[in-house]
């Protein structure tokens, strides 16, 4: 089916307006807020923490754990049943990986660092704001990484490949491909990649640089913020 | 930072606390409707110091009670997420997120704040459920306050949701307010050694013996209470404690005119 023009009057390419800040949760070690049109992403993280029980420590490195969770008033249909359900699990490994590599988990053995995502409005695109929050958050706390990540769900709403799908390009009647990616984007790496949908490989690569586009304005913003609390704090 | 019990006692025995303020003086307190306004009926922030809630209301059709024909309910849940503070754990609700919940559904539930009979739309088969979910998401202490204004405050920002037939059509948002019909406010008031004291931060709560909260409508009346902490409290104790919620939640009651 023809998607012609967006809904919200986008250019094919364009993301939804960004915002971000960091230090948001004061009793974290770091912390950040991503907000992505109407998508809000919170990440707070803790750490280096002990681990128990102790046969989870890994004697060379550090454990990275990542929680996503929706609240309960945070979907566009029914409430959303508070807890752990199958969905969060696997989306919060996926997060595990697009940053294990980036850390230097080695620096604290034995230990867990512990990246808690919560989202307190959705409107698609959830895991990716949850990246770009937890990678400002993560910088926020110190831990040395050797790239921030950015992340933004690109896809294909009925022919037409677009970067950052809102729910209602996600719940489009001619169907619609949904792929988040995360990069690291001075090497241009790719740390997260997930797909469901039917797409020819020539809509895939295009999809593939609309998300290098976007994540390299993702990055600027992301830049931007972080140096923007240490100026605040130089005055 | 964590002080030990007998520091913060010698400190309240002198007649201060650890952040300069009074002993019935709260922190700054912020409340921020609509939070969350295209995915919730109702949400809102509140803000006491570096405490930081949000709450949020989801709306569902429901079948009513066999004794409450004509009558809808709410349902209040508190997620103590360790996002907020490393003292909280991930799992399913610990028993002081089982209070929360349950001493805010009080405040709201008996002074009949929300009226429920209007919260009936087909008497004996079809009544509204509201789900009031709460989630500190920075603990700095008076969560019990905390929680049951964010609860009251995204209340009072809920619009029903537009139905079509016996569906919810979640398209569009409703105009029509929730029935709130009065303004019930909590204020609890703590107790260290001998003092009073509102608005404990993190470390002063840790420290103190007793606490009890008290849910007060415009008219003077009480409508909920919960005594809490190991030590035992004298009548006289517990009036002086309902004098002092009695001034503060005059106070508080103009952040949610």
């Amino acid at each position: 089916m023809k998607y012609a023009k967006r809904n919200d009057g986008r250019k094919f390419n364009e993301t939804r307006p960004i915002t971000a800040e960091v230090g948001v949760i004061k009793n974290a070690v770091g912390s950040a807020k991503f907000q992505i049109g109407k998508t809000i992403a919170i990440a707070a993280v803790y750490g280096p923490n002990n681990v128990f029980p102790k046969f989870l420590q890994k004697p060379d490195r550090a454990i990275l754990r990542c929680n996503y969770n929706m609240m309960a008033f945070s979907g566009s249909g029914d409430r959303v049943r508070p807890g752990t359900n199958r969905r969060g699990k696997e989306i919060g490994m996926v997060i595990e990986k697009a940053f294990e590599n980036i850390l230097d988990l080695s620096e604290f053995p034995k230990a867990a660092i512990d990246v808690f995502i919560e989202l307190p409005q959705t409107d698609a695109g959830t895991r990716c704001a949850g990246i770009c929050a937890a990678s400002l958050a993560l910088a926020d706390a110190g831990f040395e990484m050797k790239d921030l990540v950015c992340a933004i769900s690109c896809g294909l709403v009925g022919d037409q490949v677009v970067a950052d799908l809102d729910y209602s390009e996600e719940a489009f009647e001619g169907g619609s491909v949904d792929i988040p990616i995360a990069m690291t984007p001075r090497n241009g790496e790719i740390t997260l990649l997930q797909l469901d949908g039917e797409i020819s490989k020539e809509d895939l690569k295009k999809a593939v640089e609309f998300g290098k586009e976007a994540c390299l304005k993702i990055y600027e913003i992301q830049k931007q913020v972080l140096k923007a609390k240490y100026e605040e704090t130089k005055q | 930072m964590i002080v030990s019990k007998e520091y913060m006692e010698s400190i309240i025995d002198q007649n201060k606390r650890i952040d300069g303020r009074k002993f019935d003086e709260y922190r700054k307190i912020e409340v921020e409707y609509g939070i969350s306004p295209k995915s919730a009926e109702g949400s809102a922030r509140v803000k006491i110091g570096d405490t930081e809630v949000l709450a949020g209301i989801k709306m569902e059709l429901g079948t009513p009670f066999s004794d409450k024909p004509d009558e809808g309910s709410i349902m209040v849940n508190v997620e103590l997420i360790p996002m907020a503070s490393s003292l909280f754990e991930s799992g399913p609700p610990s028993i002081n997120a089982i209070e929360l919940a349950r001493v805010t559904d009080r405040g709201i539930r008996e002074s009949k704040a929300l009226d429920f009979k209007k919260l009936c739309v087909r008497e004996g088969e079809k009544v509204w459920l509201v789900f009031i979910d709460i989630y500190p998401i920075n603990a700095d202490g008076n969560l019990f306050d905390a929680c049951y204004m964010a609860a009251l405050a995204a209340i009072k920002d809920a619009n029903f949701p537009v139905l079509e037939g016996d569906k919810i059509n979640y398209k569009e948002k409703g105009k029509e307010k929730l029935p709130l019909t009065k303004m019930p406010i909590s204020c609890t008031v703590w107790m260290i050694g001998e003092k009073f004291l509102v608005d404990p931060t993190q470390e002063e709560e840790l420290a103190s013996d007793a606490r009890l909260s008290i849910v007060i409508l415009e008219n003077g009346k009480i409508c909920a209470m919960q005594k809490g902490g190991s030590m035992a409290l004298r009548a006289e104790e517990i009036f002086k404690m309902i004098d002092i919620a009695e001034e503060k939640t005059k106070e508080i009651r103009r952040y949610f005119k």
